[in-house]
């Protein structure tokens, strides 16, 4: 049995909340989780938000983000008791035993001073190496972790390196001082998908290289499986089960673990049909005072009652050309025909029929409403403007589309703030559907939502579609959503569709460069995929 | 051209016109006073044929906008003129006054930005605990004061109680630097109680506010003490609104502190420029009004350099 380096026993995190008009809540946010890391070894945590991971994974630096308590059970590091431990015990460990890398690096450096001095800053403050041997250790990280001109790399302030570039940065500022575990949170979960794959594959070699152990905060199973040797998986603040990685991908025990291996489970038959709803025409576009196309001579095709995926990274101009089907961007050449007709390329051109049956849901529903309205004013509003419903009709019909997003009575006085995320997300459709639309635009409708409750919504989008013949164009980073929902699908790289076709021809090879690079970057539940896909494209790349 | 020198350079243009501007509205101003120069000297005295005279020989009699241009152009060639009431130059009786002014404006800046930014820092280190409440407490009763009550205080406590100081800050060319100093000593302390309490605030909202940032919770989980935290991570990202205020302040002490002036007998020119405009002069009304304009404009524009200087993202281009 190998060293224990660092042990919860009995656990216990509790907070206050305060909702507004309410009196405060006392919220218990981690209840009796009990689990050890050897030395050297990874410790996946995995749950959906709520779930306490990160909560967990900032307690094993006896902190608490905001007013969160850390009010039972046993912190020990290193044999120690640090939950107990004062103010210069803390300051003592943190940075020199354990360190951490955030989900955002690029609101976690320090936008005022150069990446160098914050990277090196740990192990100087500590007294742990003086500032030459200091700088000579972090450009070996930089170089270890791939990053660009590893000599000259620190001299950058935050502001004028990539994002996948800042990760790999905190993660070299987390090695720097030498600790004993790293706590990745989320480490990954905000870079897209090719990025991702090297910032992790980079994680992975990092933490083989140096044999430090560390906590793997994150909600996609697919991802710790790749760099965890042991996996804890939890659920409201609880365990539901730890077991080797190998044992929870392959044979889970419990029902929770099963649902989330065996998540996006939708089988969703494609339709093909020649008929076109919605006509984009080699459509270009440009913003304002800027001098190049964000949309390069595009041109899609979408039938009624179907569903266009729009697949690409950020950047790649899919949200772009959602604005510029509803009018919000002009376009500066092209034609977009709807239902029949030209659509005017300006938003303040366009029939109020245009505008009914053209509607949009978007990422965050949380900005995407009115927090002082109620659910029934939210989706009222286009119940009174497109129909002129009042009164009872309204209140009846308002109640319909409640039911249709299965949320039933009850909700209808309710403000967003009372709602779970993936309630606001229903509010917002039941909102879009209220108009009666042909054409609903989804923007990321998922990204901001766990796993499962993503699986709900898209289960309710197919629905909806079935029932009311709905056609969505649907906007996402994310392949397994496009596999689950689409008819047809549409990959854009830098503002050009590079890949245009239905769902059986786009996703089946033979691919170009970029779809190939797309696909075989999400991550797949199994052991070993990352060494496999890397260990590929080395060889790929020693072929040229 | 770099892209901050660019912005000096449009900032100092547009500083030309307003100064043109504040020329023109000073000179309106003036003029919209009831009575004239020629009134005003020789008060009870006049009568209206030693009226006419005056007016003749001090030039009044020309129209306004005339006499604007005429000015204007002598200002030009950097000529300020005499003063209407006594004939004296302007430039020989302002250089002597501005050098006081600056000299009581530096101390009391010299001894409070660095108390007002400190005091700043550790209330925010303390948030909400007795320090921070003792800080805020002590520089909002010094602000709350009028400045005459202010000063009498002081006045009181440092030359009856405990006799320190001269109750008068009388100081004349000649003077040594440290008899100087010690002829300041009591203005000063009452324009640090003004001053403090703006600047001490403004620095704890700015530091208060970036701490709310994630990289503070980096800085924090490095194992940094919270003064580190506060000086290397908060501090060199909340200068540009603690800059703002700083220089709001600086500028009052030049050109805000006539009421100290004359509580202590302190020569200067905020009290020069009171009784020139009692007077209607208005060659000395233009000319103090265009130096306090200037420095209030040139200040600012120092803001602005520094704020841009603090902030990466500008002076790091992609």
């Amino acid at each position: 049995m190998a060293e224990i380096l660092l042990e919860f026993k009995d656990l216990r995190i509790e907070a206050t909340s305060y909702p507004p008009g309410e009196p405060p809540r006392h919220v218990v946010l981690v209840d009796g989780v009990s689990v050890a890391v050897e030395k050297g070894k990874v410790l996946g945590l995995i749950g959906e938000s709520g779930a306490g991971k990160s909560t967990i994974g900032l307690s094993a630096m006896a902190f608490g983000r905001g007013g969160v308590r850390l009010t039972g059970g046993q912190i020990l590091l290193n044999g120690r008791e640090i939950r107990t431990a004062d103010a210069a015990g803390l300051r003592a460990l943190r940075g020199r035993e354990v360190t951490y890398v955030s989900q955002s690096a690029a609101a976690s450096f320090n936008p005022a001073r150069r990446i160098m001095e914050q990277v090196i800053e740990t192990s100087i403050s500590h007294g742990l190496m003086n500032k030459s041997d200091a700088e000579a250790r972090a450009v070996d990280l930089f170089r270890q972790l791939g990053l660009p001109k590893p000599e000259s790399f620190g001299t950058r302030y935050p502001h004028q390196v990539s994002g996948g570039q800042l990760q790999r940065a905190m993660t070299a500022m987390a090695l720097c001082p030498k600790p004993d575990l790293v706590i990745f949170d989320e480490p990954t979960t905000a870079l897209d998908v090719t990025t991702q794959i090297e910032v992790l594959a980079a994680i992975k070699l990092a933490i083989v290289q140096t044999g430090v152990a560390a906590l793997y905060i994150t909600h996609d199973l697919a991802v710790v499986a790749q760099v965890a040797d042991h996996i804890l998986v939890l659920r409201g603040g609880k365990k539901v089960e730890y077991g080797t990685t190998d044992q929870i991908i392959n044979d889970p025990r419990e029902d929770y673990t099963r649902a989330l291996v065996s998540v996006r489970s939708i089988e969703h038959a494609e339709k093909s049909e020649a008929r076109a709803l919605l006509s984009v025409a080699s459509v270009t576009a440009r913003y304002r005072g800027t001098d190049f196309d964000v949309l390069k001579n595009v041109t899609v095709d979408l039938a009624p009652g179907q569903t266009l995926a729009i697949v690409g990274e950020s950047g790649s101009g899919k949200s772009t050309l959602a604005r510029v089907i509803t009018g919000l961007l002009p376009a500066a050449q092209g034609r977009i025909t709807f239902a029949g007709r030209v659509l005017s390329p300006d938003l303040l051109g366009r029939s109020k029929e245009d505008l009914r049956e053209l509607q949009m849901i978007y990422q965050m529903a949380d900005t995407a409403m009115n927090p002082r309205q109620t659910v029934g004013t939210i989706i009222g509003r286009p119940l009174e403007f497109y129909f002129g419903l009042k009164g009872e009709a309204k209140r009846q019909r308002i109640q319909e589309l409640l039911d249709q997003i299965e949320m039933g009575k009850g909700y209808i006085d309710r403000y967003p703030a009372e709602l779970s995320g993936g309630q606001k997300q229903r509010v917002c459709i039941a909102r879009a559907l209220a108009a009666k639309p042909k054409l609903i635009i989804c923007d990321e409708v998922t990204s901001a939502l766990d796993p499962l409750v993503a699986d709900g919504i898209l289960k309710l989008l197919l629905n909806l579609q079935a029932e009311a013949q709905v056609a969505y164009l649907f906007i996402t980073h994310d392949i397994a959503t496009v596999r689950a929902i689409a008819d047809r699908i549409a990959v854009m790289f830098k503002g050009q569709v590079v890949r245009y076709g239905q769902k059986s021809d786009v996703l089946a090879p033979p691919y170009d460069d970029y779809t190939d690079l797309l696909l075989s970057s999400v991550p797949e539940m199994k052991l070993g995929w990352l060494e496999g896909v890397i260990a590929g494209r080395k060889m790929e790349s020693a072929g040229n | 051209m770099h892209p901050v020198l660019k912005l000096v350079v449009q900032r100092l243009a547009l500083g030309l016109v307003l100064l043109l501007a504040v020329s023109a509205v000073i000179f309106l101003g003036i003029e919209a006073l009831p009575g004239d120069t020629a009134q005003a000297i020789l008060g009870q005295a006049a009568t209206e044929v030693s009226l006419a005279n005056l007016r003749e020989k001090l030039g009044l009699n020309e129209p306004a906008l005339t006499r604007y241009f005429v000015w204007l152009w002598a200002a030009l060639h950097g000529d300020l003129g005499v003063a209407l009431t006594n004939g004296v130059d302007i430039a020989t009786a302002i250089g002597q006054r501005f050098g006081n002014t600056l000299f009581l404006a530096g101390c009391a800046a010299v001894i409070s930005v660095p108390l007002a930014i400190t005091l700043g820092l550790v209330a925010a280190r303390y948030n909400g605990r007795w320090p921070d409440k003792v800080i805020s407490g002590l520089t909002l009763t010094t602000i709350s004061l009028p400045e005459f009550v202010a000063a009498y205080f002081v006045i009181f406590l440092l030359t009856q109680v405990f006799p320190i100081f001269q109750p008068v800050a009388m100081v004349f060319p000649g003077m040594s630097f440290w008899a100087k100093l010690n002829a300041v000593a009591l203005p000063v302390i009452v324009l640090v109680m003004v001053v403090l309490a703006h600047m001490m605030r403004m620095t704890r909202a700015a530091i208060l506010n970036v701490m709310q940032s994630a990289y503070i919770e980096t800085a924090e989980l490095k194992g940094l003490t919270p003064m580190q935290v506060i000086w290397r991570h908060a501090f060199p990202n909340a200068i540009a609104p603690i800059v703002s205020v700083v220089i709001l302040n600086l500028a009052y002490l030049v050109v805000g502190v006539v009421v100290v002036e004359v509580v202590f007998g302190y020569n200067a020119l905020g009290q020069y420029l009171v009784d020139h405009v009692t007077k209607r002069d208005l060659p000395v009304v233009q000319a103090v009004g265009m130096i306090f304009a200037a420095v209030y404009i040139g200040l600012n524009i120092l803001a602005d350099v520094i704020s841009i200087g603090a902030n990466p993202r500008l002076r790091h281009p992609k």
